[in-house]
C-alpha cells in the first residue's frame, strides 16, 4: 500500500466524533479540489501557518458581496485549490429546509464547486466552500434560478439569522422567522452592495435565553420579551412539587430578584410581577407549568461585537420594549436612523458600538431621537464631569 | 440573466406541516433524553426532535444522506441549529429509536446536545479556508469533542456548557461569550514587512489608523511602515487591512483559553469570557495540551458547581482565586487587564476569601 500523503489528517479520522477529514476525503475521490485541499491542509499542519493568500476580490455581476475570494499561496503545488472561492448563500429563516430544496443546492454545488459546504457558517449562511473563478457567475445564475440568493460579506448588512422561535418553541415572544425574512427582503440592497464603513449585524432571538447568540455578536440584537405577568398553571406547579421537584431550591431561591415565593400551606407559587426581570430561569426549569406572558414584543440591544478592534462588547438596552409586528415600521425607522448616523460618522472598520463610545451615548440618542431612560444603564455616572 | 436580489427562499416553504399548523401555539416542552425533545402544542399535537452533532464541514454526499433520512422519517423536512447540529423532527414517537439508530449507522453522528450537556463546538474555518488564522479550527474541535463526546450524549453537568472556537482575534465566530472559548492568538508583531509591495498593496494612512495602540509609524526610508514593537498587542488588524504586514508565525502562534462567558439572561446577565490560559503552542494534529486544558476546566467545574450554575455563576460564587487554585492554572501578569478594562477589573474591596 502506498504511503499516505496526509498522515496527520488521517489521525483525525479516528475517534468517536464525526470527522471533517472523512468529509473532505469523500469529495477527494472525484474532485481535484478535495484532494489538494487535504494536501494543502496537511502542509499547514506541518508548517503551523495557513497557506491561503491574503484576500482577493471576486464576485458576481451587480453584487459587491456574497463571494469570498480565496487563493492558495502555493498554486503550483496545490493546483486543485489554486482558486478556492466561497459562496455565502443566504439561509432560510431558522435553518429549516425541505429536502428537495437542499438537494438542489447540493446538485448545483456538485456541478460547479468542490462539493464541500459548511452547515452553517458563523454568520448563519449556507457556505459553499471552494470553486474556481470562471464558475462563480454560472453557479450563481443557477442558484438564483433555483430560488437561492447570496448573503452578505465585507462592509454590508450581514446575513440576518434567528432562533427557531414560534416554529417550535414555547418561549417565543416574537415571530423571529418572519422578522428575519422581512428584514432580509427589505434590505437586499444593503446586503448585496457595500455602503458603509464596516459591517452591521442583526440577530434575532425569540426570548431572553438568546439562542441566536445575538447580544454578543450583533450590532443590533432583537430579543423577544413579554410585558404582562408570566402565566402560572398552579395545577401543573403542584404536579412538579408532588413528583419531588424541590421548587424552593431549584426555582424560588435562584430567582435573581426574589420575585417568587412558594406558599407551602396553600401549595401555590406566588409571583411579584413588579420584581420580575424576565430572566426566564423559572420557565426554563418548569416549562410545563410556567409560560411567557401574552403581551409580547422585543428589547433592542445595540453595539454588541467581537474583540477587534477595541475589545469585545455586549449589546446594551437601547429600547426596553417595542412591539414587533409586520410590517415592522417602527423598527425599520429606528434602524435607518442608526445607519444614517453611523454612516455619517464612522471611521473605517468602526462598528456602531465603538462609534457610540467614541462620540458619546448622548450624541447617539439625539441622532436617533431617543430619550434617555434608566433601563439603558446599570447605574448612573460616578464622576462630576457632567456638562 | 435571472432576476437578482430575490433573497432567501421563504421559510414557509421549509416548515413541516405540523409546525405550520401549530405555529406560535407551542405550549410546553420536555427533554425525553439527551438529544431528544418533545414539544406539545395547544392543539395537543406533539413533535419529537432528534438532535445530532455534525462536523460542520459536510460533503454534498453526506447532505444527501441526511436528506434520505429526513425523507424516510420526517416527510422531507429538517433543520440545523446555530451550533452546527442537525435536527430531525418526528410526529410518531415510536420512530425515535429507529431514526436515532439510522443517524448513528448511516451518518456516524452522535445524538445529544440538549439540556445540561456540552453541545457542538461553534467554530470558524481555520487553515481550511481562512487567510488570517493563528491556528486551525476543525482539527482542534475534532480532538476536543473526541475527548468530551460523553458530555454531548449524556447530561453529566450542573448546567449547560458552551464551548466555541475562533482561529484568530478577528473572531468571525464571535466566541467571546462562551463558557469555554478557545481562541487562536499571535504573540509576535508582524515581521518581514513587505516593503517592496507595500506601496502597491496598502495605503499608509489606513494601515497606520488600523492599529488600536498607534504602534505603526511611517518609514520614509523604505516608503513603507515600521512597527514600534513594544506597543504592538498582536491583534492582527493591520494584516487584515494590509497584506504586506504578515503576522502568522509557526512558533509564536497558538491558543488562549477564556472562560465564564454566557449569552443567556437566565438567572444572571450575559457575560464576556475572561482569560484563563494565556498561551498554549499549536501542536497538530491533536493539540493534546489544549484538549487536556479543556477537559480539566470541564471536570473541575462539573465537580464543584451547584445545580443550574453556569461556569461564570460558579466562579462568581467561589471567586477567581478559587478557580485558579482548583484548576491548577497559574495566575500571571497576563491575566491583569492593561487594555480597555484596566482599572475596572481590579479588586477594590477588602473582601477576599482566606
Amino acid at each position: 500500500m502506498p504511503e499516505s500523503e496526509t498522515p496527520q489528517l488521517d489521525e483525525l479520522e479516528k475517534g468517536p466524533w464525526p470527522s471533517f477529514v472523512k468529509e473532505i476525503k469523500k469529495t477527494a475521490k472525484t474532485k481535484a479540489a478535495g484532494k489538494d485541499l487535504l494536501r494543502q491542509l496537511e502542509r499547514s499542519y506541518t508548517d503551523g501557518v495557513t497557506h491561503w493568500k491574503h484576500g482577493g476580490v471576486v464576485g458576481v455581476k451587480g453584487y459587491g458581496s456574497g463571494v469570498i475570494g480565496r487563493y492558495s499561496d502555493s498554486p503550483e503545488e496545490f493546483p486543485g485549490v489554486a482558486h478556492f472561492h466561497t459562496f455565502r448563500v443566504n439561509e432560510p429563516s431558522a435553518w429549516f429546509y425541505n429536502t428537495k430544496a437542499l438537494r438542489t443546492v447540493c446538485d448545483i454545488w456538485d456541478k460547479y464547486g468542490s462539493g464541500l459546504t459548511n452547515l452553517h457558517g458563523a454568520t448563519g449562511d449556507l457556505i459553499l466552500l471552494g470553486t474556481v473563478g470562471e464558475n462563480i457567475q454560472p453557479c450563481f445564475d443557477e442558484l438564483i434560478s433555483a430560488g437561492w440568493d447570496l448573503g452578505g460579506s465585507a462592509a454590508v448588512l450581514r446575513t440576518i439569522s434567528c432562533c427557531v422561535g414560534p416554529a417550535r418553541c414555547d418561549n417565543a415572544c416574537i415571530d423571529t422567522l418572519d422578522l428575519c425574512y422581512d428584514l432580509t427582503q427589505t434590505y437586499q440592497n444593503y446586503i448585496h452592495r457595500p455602503h458603509w464603513a464596516y459591517k452591521f449585524k442583526i440577530k434575532i432571538s425569540g426570548c431572553p435565553n438568546d439562542a441566536a447568540a445575538s447580544i454578543g455578536r450583533s450590532d443590533l440584537s432583537i430579543i423577544g420579551v413579554w410585558r404582562d405577568a408570566l402565566r402560572i398553571d398552579q395545577d401543573a406547579v403542584r404536579e412538579y412539587v408532588n413528583n419531588g421537584f424541590d421548587i424552593n431550591k431549584v426555582v424560588v431561591s435562584k430567582c435573581p430578584t426574589e420575585a417568587l415565593e412558594w406558599d407551602e400551606k396553600e401549595k401555590k407559587l406566588i409571583l411579584r410581577d413588579e420584581d420580575c426581570v424576565r430572566c426566564l430561569h423559572c420557565i426554563n426549569r418548569m416549562p410545563k407549568a410556567l409560560r411567557v406572558g401574552k403581551d409580547r414584543g422585543a428589547r433592542l440591544m445595540i453595539g454588541g461585537k467581537a474583540p477587534l478592534i477595541k475589545g469585545p462588547r455586549l449589546g446594551w438596552c437601547v429600547i426596553p420594549f417595542m412591539k414587533m409586528e409586520p410590517p415592522y415600521t417602527e423598527l425599520k425607522e429606528f434602524l435607518e436612523k442608526v445607519w444614517d448616523w453611523w454612516d455619517e460618522n464612522a471611521r473605517t472598520r468602526e462598528r456602531v458600538g465603538e462609534l457610540i463610545e467614541r462620540l458619546g451615548v448622548k450624541e447617539f440618542l439625539k441622532a436617533v431621537d431617543l430619550e434617555p431612560t434608566p433601563e439603558m444603564v446599570f447605574q448612573p455616572r460616578d464622576n462630576t464631569f457632567i456638562f | 440573466m435571472a432576476e437578482t436580489d430575490i433573497g432567501p427562499p421563504n421559510y414557509k416553504d421549509m416548515l413541516p406541516p405540523i409546525i405550520k399548523k401549530n405555529y406560535f401555539q407551542w405550549k410546553s416542552h420536555e427533554i425525553l433524553r439527551p438529544g431528544v425533545y418533545k414539544h406539545t402544542a395547544e392543539s395537543g399535537d406533539e413533535i419529537f426532535t432528534v438532535r445530532a452533532g455534525s462536523p460542520r464541514l459536510l460533503a454534498v454526499d453526506t447532505i444527501r444522506d441526511i436528506c434520505d433520512i429526513a425523507d424516510k422519517y420526517c416527510d422531507g423536512f429538517l433543520r440545523f441549529t446555530s451550533r452546527h447540529n442537525v435536527e430531525f423532527m418526528l410526529t410518531d414517537e415510536s420512530k425515535i429509536e429507529a431514526l436515532s439508530a439510522e443517524i448513528g449507522q448511516k451518518l456516524g453522528f452522535p445524538v445529544g446536545g440538549t439540556g445540561k450537556t456540552i453541545s457542538n463546538i461553534h467554530h470558524t474555518q481555520g487553515w481550511i479556508h481562512c487567510h488570517t488564522p493563528a491556528t486551525d479550527a476543525s482539527g482542534i474541535v475534532k480532538a476536543v469533542m473526541d475527548e468530551l463526546q460523553d458530555y454531548f450524549t449524556e447530561e453529566k453537568l450542573p448546567a449547560k456548557l458552551r464551548i466555541s472556537l475562533a482561529c484568530c482575534t478577528n473572531m468571525c465566530g464571535a466566541i467571546h461569550c462562551s463558557d469555554i472559548a478557545i481562541v487562536g492568538i499571535h504573540t509576535r508583531p508582524p515581521h518581514n514587512i513587505d516593503d517592496k509591495n507595500f506601496a502597491t498593496w496598502c495605503e499608509t494612512p489606513t494601515t497606520m489608523a488600523s492599529c488600536p495602540t498607534g504602534a505603526i509609524k511611517r518609514n520614509a526610508e523604505t516608503n513603507s511602515v515600521r512597527i514600534q514593537e513594544d506597543k504592538c498587542m498582536y491583534c492582527g488588524n493591520c494584516y487584515t487591512v494590509c497584506a504586506a504586514m504578515p503576522i502568522a508565525d509557526k512558533e509564536a502562534d497558538g491558543i488562549a483559553i477564556f472562560v465564564g462567558g454566557k449569552l443567556s439572561n437566565s438567572i444572571s446577565p450575559p457575560r464576556l469570557s475572561r482569560l484563563a490560559i494565556p498561551f498554549i503552542p499549536n501542536n497538530p494534529p491533536r493539540w493534546p495540551e489544549v484538549v487536556d486544558a479543556v477537559r480539566n476546566i470541564v471536570e473541575v467545574y462539573a465537580k464543584h458547581a451547584r445545580q443550574d450554575e453556569r461556569m461564570v455563576d460558579w466562579i462568581d460564587r467561589v471567586g477567581w482565586p478559587a478557580f485558579f487554585k482548583l484548576t491548577g492554572i497559574p495566575f500571571t501578569e497576563k491575566h491583569i487587564d492593561d487594555f480597555i478594562g484596566a482599572s475596572a477589573t481590579m479588586r477594590t474591596t477588602t473582601q477576599v476569601r482566606p
